[in-house]
Formats: C-alpha cells, structure tokens, sequence
C-alpha cells in the first residue's frame, strides 16, 4: 500500500505545532508515493473537534480516538491502536512527531511491529517506491542518508524542520473509542515547568546563555531579550553553566542537551565547544555576542558582535523593544 | 524501604566522545575512527550509576552490563565494572545505524534474565536513535519510562520522572521494567583504584552474535550544511543597529 499513517500529537485536547509539521510531511510523501494521509490522534471527549483542523494539512482520513483515560498521553494505548491500524492498513510510512512524545511511542511502536525506525529526520522523501530519509548523527557532525527495506517505514520528523504547508486533504473524520487496554507503563501526573516559556527545542527564536555571563545571577539580562523578542521566544544554555547548576539541564543546547534549528538563535557568551556547536548549527540565522574575537563560535555565526555582553546585550534589548513597539 | 536485593542489566554503548571532531571515511560509509577519542556514552554513567545505588540501598543484588560492540568495547564495559558492576556481557557484533538489530539481539540475550531494572542511557550519542530502550521493552513485554530524571521504588511499584517540553511527567510501573536514564537522574562516581583494580577480576563473557531484523540501509554519510559566510559587524554597542537591521531586512527573522 501506499498510504501514510501520521501520529498526530495532542496535549491537553488540542493539537501540538509538531502535528501540523508532521501531517504536512506526512502529505508530501503521501504525494510522492501516490497514497493517502490517514492521521491519527488520542484525546479526551471532544478532541476530535480539534483533530478536524488536520484537513487543512492534508489529512484525507482522521482517525480520533476518545476516551476518559486519554487526558493523557497512554503509550500502551497509543501503540495498541496503531498496531491494529497499521495490521489493517498496512501503510507505507508512519511518521511521528520526534518530541517527547512522540519519539517514546515511535520506538515503542517499532519493537510491537519489529520495523525499523528512522528517528528525527530531517528529510523524508520516495524515491520511487523506496522511502529515503535523511537524518543527523553523532548531534549533527554529520548526515546519514538512509533507505527503507521493508514496510511500514517509521520515521519521526525533527521539529522545526518540515513546514506546516496548508494543504487541503479530504478529511473524513472517524470518532472511534479506545478499545480496551492494559496499561504496563501508566502516565498519572504532569509537573508543569516553573516558567510558562516554550520548550528551547520548539522555539522559533533562541537566546542561549554561557560562561560569559560570569553567574546565575546575570541571567536577567537575557531574560529581557526574550521578553522583548516576544512569545516566540525562549532560553537556552550552554553545557558549562548548566553543569556549574547556573541553569536546568532542560535548557542545555548542545551534543549531550537538546539539538535545535531555530529560525533565530543568540549565542550570548558562548565560545562555541564542539559539541555545543553540533546542537545549534542548524539554526537559520546564528547571532554570536562575545568579548573573544577568536571564540570558535564566531565560525558559525551569521552576524558577530565582538564585545562585553553586559553592555551588548541591553542594548540590543532596548533596539528590539523600540522596533516592537514602532509596531513593525 | 526494606528491599531482599535489586538486580539490574544495565546496556551500555562505546561511542566517540563529544568534544570529538567527527570526520567521514572516504568510502562515504563511516567515520574516520583514526585519532577519534572513545569513551561511554555519557548517559550510560547514570544509568550504571543507578543500579549500582539501587544495590547498594537493598544491601544485595547483581548489577550486569551488556553491549553490542567490537573488541575495543570490553575497555567500556571494564569502565563499568570498575565504577562497581559485578559483571559484564559483550556481544561481538559490528553496531548499526538501525536500532532494530541492536534492540533484537539484547533482547535475546536478556530473555530468560532474572532482573528488576532494565536501564539504559536515553539515547547514545553516536547514532542519536533514541529508540533501543523503548524498542528492547517491547520485545520484552515490558513497562518503560524514557528521558528518566528521577526514580523511586518501592516493592515492586517504581515511580519516575521523565522530561517533556516544558515540564516532567509522572511515570508509574511494575517491576520488572525498562528505565532510560537521563541527566540529573543522579551523580556518577568516578572508578577508584580499587575500583579499576577489582574490574580486572570481575567475569567478563563473549559471545558472537548476529544482527538480524533491521530494515534501513545506510546510502552515504555526509558532513553538515555549510553555513554562509561570518560577518563580524563591529565591537561594542555600536554595532546592535546594523545588526537590528539586518536580522529584519536581510534575513527577516525580527
């Protein structure tokens, strides 16, 4: 078959961003191979009013799945149900979001259906009728490019990475109830972070802090120029300052944190070790502030500024917030 | 709380180290392993580290390292045995990009185990798969808990703490289960000479295996994009407007 199944995401009842990504990967490839899109979401009573919103991204099937036991995520649920689905259907592809998420279910998926798994890619195309990816290795030192031998392919596309293209799919939607389930590995609490920010790997605009800022207490500075940036906006760290404890290990961006591909990312007294340039490098536009002009970090950087951040950075903060606020 | 003995099997891996510059051979296939510094990939230490406190809290237990690797993987595995592993296991195979392979041949070689945990560092930092914990648990049977930041046990209920966007969720399960250890799960010792001394004593076994079942090949590596060109704008604050400027009329990002 030709089709391609979608894990469409859902957190408290409404679609994730990565979902529309990965409808959206999901559609073209479904182009490429001549199929159709059949998404699949989990949610509470009602999701499915907001799984509808897929058609835009080209589901031509949408697959709501509802229950009570769905207010959160079930991996045992979840992998139930695309097992069946997939059995039924015997798709092409399956392609997950790689969040937290989705990249837990994917795996779990691929050790119940015993196929392989292509995590975060950053391309996914057919090539004929082979589905071919590409994704990073070793943090993104390098590029493997892979192909499919066997079906379904699994593959969790990268966040940010795929666009969200808008177009239309069929949409039929289905409301199915959760058949029932044995739950091994049970989900029973959600511990919200201490700040409402976006998570640095879902961030379109990054502003990442290290050592150059000399202590935890500094951090304030950089704390205004996300402000100023806007909701889009989020923070970062360096490996040396989050194992210094100046800041939670969910900020880390690098080889051994998280590997983002911001539209805009702000290196703020960072030199730029090895293994935290392979966790940034994909950004779209790198911004390096730093007193060192030799920093390796200036290597990589679209736009440097050589200089104390101390008085670097407010500075920029006041220039964004004037043009914010000229409302352009 | 009173525990008889927590036994674990703990499946490490030998990777480049990540201050390491990755190069690729020239056949397109491989990285350039001369000169490449190796060492445990640095979510394993938690996970060892883990088990060896779980033991040591119960006051009895047998903690037991597994990988899938070449000859030069026995130096992990004796790292392992040093921090205070009882004994190791190593599967000869060539690794792969495919996590499938890897995740079948440990899992038929831990079927048929006694254990109580299975861990796991949550990701390798070679092939950045993410996937072999989650995979081994479900050819297995098994419960699991990925991206774990913290754990509790008591009896056989294990509650942890795994990391999603922007905060934690609760996991809960029955031993016998997966955990994939993530930063901050704990703080690993470092071998002492004891230690290093003791591992040189400790059962290592091999054996050859296979690895069967996967279903992506590898095409080519390639090193990463080419970024444009640096542009140093200036020193000091003088240069913030031209930079302003240029994130919102070249490159449009403000």
């Amino acid at each position: 078959m030709a089709d391609v199944m979608v894990y469409a995401e859902m957190r408290d009842g409404a679609l994730r961003p990565v979902a529309r990504e990965a409808v959206a990967a999901a559609r073209r490839l479904a182009d490429g191979l001549g199929g159709s899109v059949v998404a699949l979401t989990f949610g509470t009573a009602g999701s499915a009013e907001a799984a509808k919103g897929l058609a835009a991204f080209g589901a031509d099937r949408i697959v709501a799945v509802e229950s009570e036991e769905l207010s959160r995520y079930s991996p045992d649920a979840a992998v139930g149900v695309i097992e069946s689905m997939s059995n039924q259907l015997s798709p092409a592809a399956i392609v997950f979001p790689a969040s937290a998420q989705g990249k837990d279910v994917s795996a779990r998926v691929a050790g119940r259906l015993k196929r392989s798994l292509a995590s975060e890619v950053t391309e996914l195309a057919a090539d004929g009728g082979t589905i071919v990816v590409t994704r990073p290795v070793y943090a993104g030192k390098a590029y493997a490019r892979m192909r499919f031998t066997d079906s379904p392919a699994l593959v969790s596309i990268r966040p940010n990475v795929f666009p969200a293209v808008e177009k239309a799919g069929a949409g039929a939607l289905e409301t199915i109830a959760l058949p029932a389930t044995e739950s091994k590995t049970r989900i029973t609490g959600m511990e919200q972070g201490a700040r409402d920010r976006l998570d640095v790997r879902e961030a379109d605009i990054v502003v990442a802090g290290g050592r150059g800022l000399q202590g935890p207490e500094s951090w304030g500075i950089l704390e205004d120029l996300v402000e100023a940036l806007g909701p889009q906006a989020t923070l970062g760290a360096s490996r040396a300052v989050v194992d210094a404890g100046w800041r939670p290990h969910g900020e880390q961006v690098g080889q051994t944190g998280k590997v983002v591909s911001p539209g805009l990312y702000f290196a703020i007294g960072i030199s730029g070790a090895i293994q935290h340039l392979a966790g940034m490098r994909t950004a779209n536009v790198i911004v390096a502030v730093n007193k060192d002009p030799e920093a390796p970090i200036f290597d990589v950087a679209n736009y440097g500024i050589v200089g104390d951040v101390f008085e670097v950075v407010p500075e920029l903060t006041e220039q964004v917030r004037k043009l914010r606020a000229s409302g352009s | 709380m009173e525990e008889l003995q927590v036994n674990s099997i703990v499946c490490i891996k030998r990777v480049p180290d990540s201050e390491t510059r990755v190069r690729i051979s020239a056949d397109g296939n491989s990285i350039d392993r001369s000169g490449v510094k190796f060492d445990m990939n640095e979510y394993d230490k938690y996970a060892i580290e883990e088990a060896i406190r779980r033991k040591e809290e119960a006051g009895e237990g047998t903690v037991t390292v597994m990988t899938v690797g070449g000859e030069d993987a026995k130096e992990t595995l004796r790292q392992a045995l040093a921090m205070g592993a009882d004994q190791a296991v190593l599967l000869r195979a060539e690794t792969s990009l495919d996590g499938l392979p890897v995740a079948i041949a440990l899992s038929d070689e831990i079927r048929g185990r006694e254990f109580d945990l299975l861990l796991f560092g949550k990701q390798a930092i070679d092939d950045d798969g993410m996937q072999v914990p989650a995979m081994v648990a479900e050819l297995l049977g098994l419960p699991a808990a990925t991206v774990v930041v913290s754990l509790e046990i008591d009896g056989r209920r294990a509650k942890a703490r795994r990391e999603v966007e922007g905060g934690h969720e609760v996991v809960e399960f029955d031993l016998p289960g997966v955990v994939a250890a993530q930063k901050g799960l704990n703080e690993p010792r470092y071998p002492s000479l004891k230690g290093i001394m003791a591992a040189k004593k400790k059962p290592l076994e091999e054996k050859d295996v296979t690895l069967v079942g996967g279903g992506l090949e590898l095409i080519a590596l390639s090193g990463p994009p080419a970024r444009p060109e640096p542009q140093i704008l200036g020193e000091g604050t003088e240069p913030v407007a031209e930079l302003v400027r240029r994130l919102r009329e070249e490159v449009k990002v403000l």
